[in-house]
């Protein structure tokens, strides 16, 4: 993951767009509606109208060309995967639709997370998942999970990046092993300070 | 300025190799002066006892109080009077943007949204951040992320500002930024470090050496004895 896609990957983009405005209770409601929608997906022109309608939500939202195509780039290795084994195995129009579909919700999925603050998010969950403190769910506990989530990407992605330039740095080829076993490390020791941060922040009022 | 109490204070983590054998030992003393400085080696066991301050650790025998509080049995209490800085600010700062991380401390303390965006805006000027409150916080630079950790810890308005090596990951400008800061704070402020500038203009400095205070005097003094004892000539 580069540098530039941890800079933009699902983070609060400021704006002041119709899309930006919108309270996230309807856009999380609409992103639902999508998902659902995607079962009517069933041909290449219908997914190539539904990907007309996601691009005119971005512009919409006077998103940078630059920031949309970070936020579908990682799904790149998944569309040639899946796609072709759909294609072998259902046809191209199938997997056309069924990678395309994927894509779209994907895409729509970050344009929440870019008009969006986290705050205005979490708040939103803590309100839908308020019904359900009666069977033990901690609404606030959860919100501040989505939240971290979040944060925790640009931050992954840095560590990521950092450790790819000490291999290099050392004249070592691109091993698996040697890239996951530090970068688990590493993330795990975060986790362990961001979780005494929180602490020392006052989460357990 | 509170009164903070180490009473008999020894702590083991009980753990590696530090097993059965106190990272602090039979601590005694009284703080209340405004700018307390904590200087000494790796090891010495001066993070172990900044964390004490608000809770963070609780030691194994006797009694840290601050402002009569006992951090063993109020510690809830105790943290909303003493806030604490870490070395990295990216492990302490928890929310995507800057904005969002300043209120996060706020979040639970029953203030209107309009109340917690006046605190935030407030806060974010005093420190040089309005320009940038709805920016990614990880793409801060070193200093400014500092600057916002600092801004999160005292927008909820604590009587202690704990630091714990706050120049480690800064350049010399931004050190320099960060001390003038440090300078003009209310706050009673206790700071870990290695950065013997910092502490030059304290009120009073402990050294730290194998888990006790090795000299506890003011800053010329307590300066003089560490270098003293890593025979390093100023």
């Amino acid at each position: 993951m580069s540098r530039s896609l941890s800079h933009s990957l699902g983070l609060f983009h400021p704006g002041d767009s119709v899309v930006h405005r919108t309270p996230a209770g309807p856009k999380l409601a609409l992103l639902v509606a999508a998902a659902v929608g995607t079962y009517w997906l069933d041909s290449p022109v219908r997914v190539g109208y539904a990907a007309l309608g996601v691009a005119a939500l971005f512009a919409l939202a006077r998103i940078p060309v630059r920031v949309a195509w970070t936020q579908v780039r990682p799904l790149l290795l998944l569309v040639v995967v899946l796609g072709a084994f759909q294609t072998l195995v259902a046809g191209w129009r199938a997997a056309v639709v069924i990678v395309g579909a994927l894509v779209l919700l994907a895409a729509l999925a970050a344009l929440v997370t870019l008009t969006t603050r986290t705050t205005a998010l979490v708040d939103t969950v803590v309100r839908v998942l308020g019904p359900f403190r009666r069977v033990g769910v901690d609404p606030e506990r959860i919100g501040l999970l989505l939240a971290l989530g979040i944060r925790a990407v640009p931050v992954v992605a840095g560590f990521a990046a950092q450790i790819r330039d000490a291999q290099r740095a050392r004249g070592l080829t691109a091993s698996p092993t040697a890239f996951a076993v530090p970068l688990i490390v590493r993330s795990l020791r975060h986790a362990d300070a961001q979780g005494e941060a929180l602490v020392a922040r006052g989460l357990e009022d | 300025m509170p009164l903070i109490e180490f009473e008999r204070v020894s702590h083991d983590y009980g753990v590696g190799a530090t097993r059965g054998r106190p990272v602090v030992r039979d601590l005694d003393l009284r703080l209340s002066e405004r700018r307390i400085g904590i200087i000494g080696g790796n090891g010495s066991g001066k993070s172990t006892f900044a964390r004490m301050f608000n809770a963070l650790i609780v030691p194994t025998s006797g009694t840290v109080r601050v402002d009569g509080l006992d951090t063993r049995k109020q510690a809830r209490d105790v943290r909303r009077r003493v806030g604490f800085c870490f070395a990295d600010p990216d492990a302490q700062i928890v929310m995507p943007t800057v904005a969002e991380d300043v209120a996060f401390g706020l979040r639970r303390r029953g203030l209107t949204k309009d109340e917690i965006d006046a605190r935030v805006d407030s806060v974010l000027a005093r420190f040089g951040l309005a320009g940038h409150r709805d920016h990614p916080a990880h793409l801060l630079s070193g200093g400014q992320k500092q600057l916002l950790a600092l801004a999160s810890v005292l927008v909820t308005t604590p009587q202690v500002l704990v630091m714990d090596e706050p120049t480690t990951l800064l350049d010399l400008a931004n050190t320099r930024m960060l001390t003038r800061t440090l300078a003009d704070l209310d706050e009673q402020l206790v700071v870990v470090t290695h950065d013997l500038d910092l502490v030059a203009g304290f009120d009073r400095v402990l050294v730290f050496e194998d888990g006790t205070i090795s000299c506890d005097a003011t800053p010329d003094i307590a300066i003089a004895h560490y270098l003293a004892l890593h025979e390093v000539p100023r």
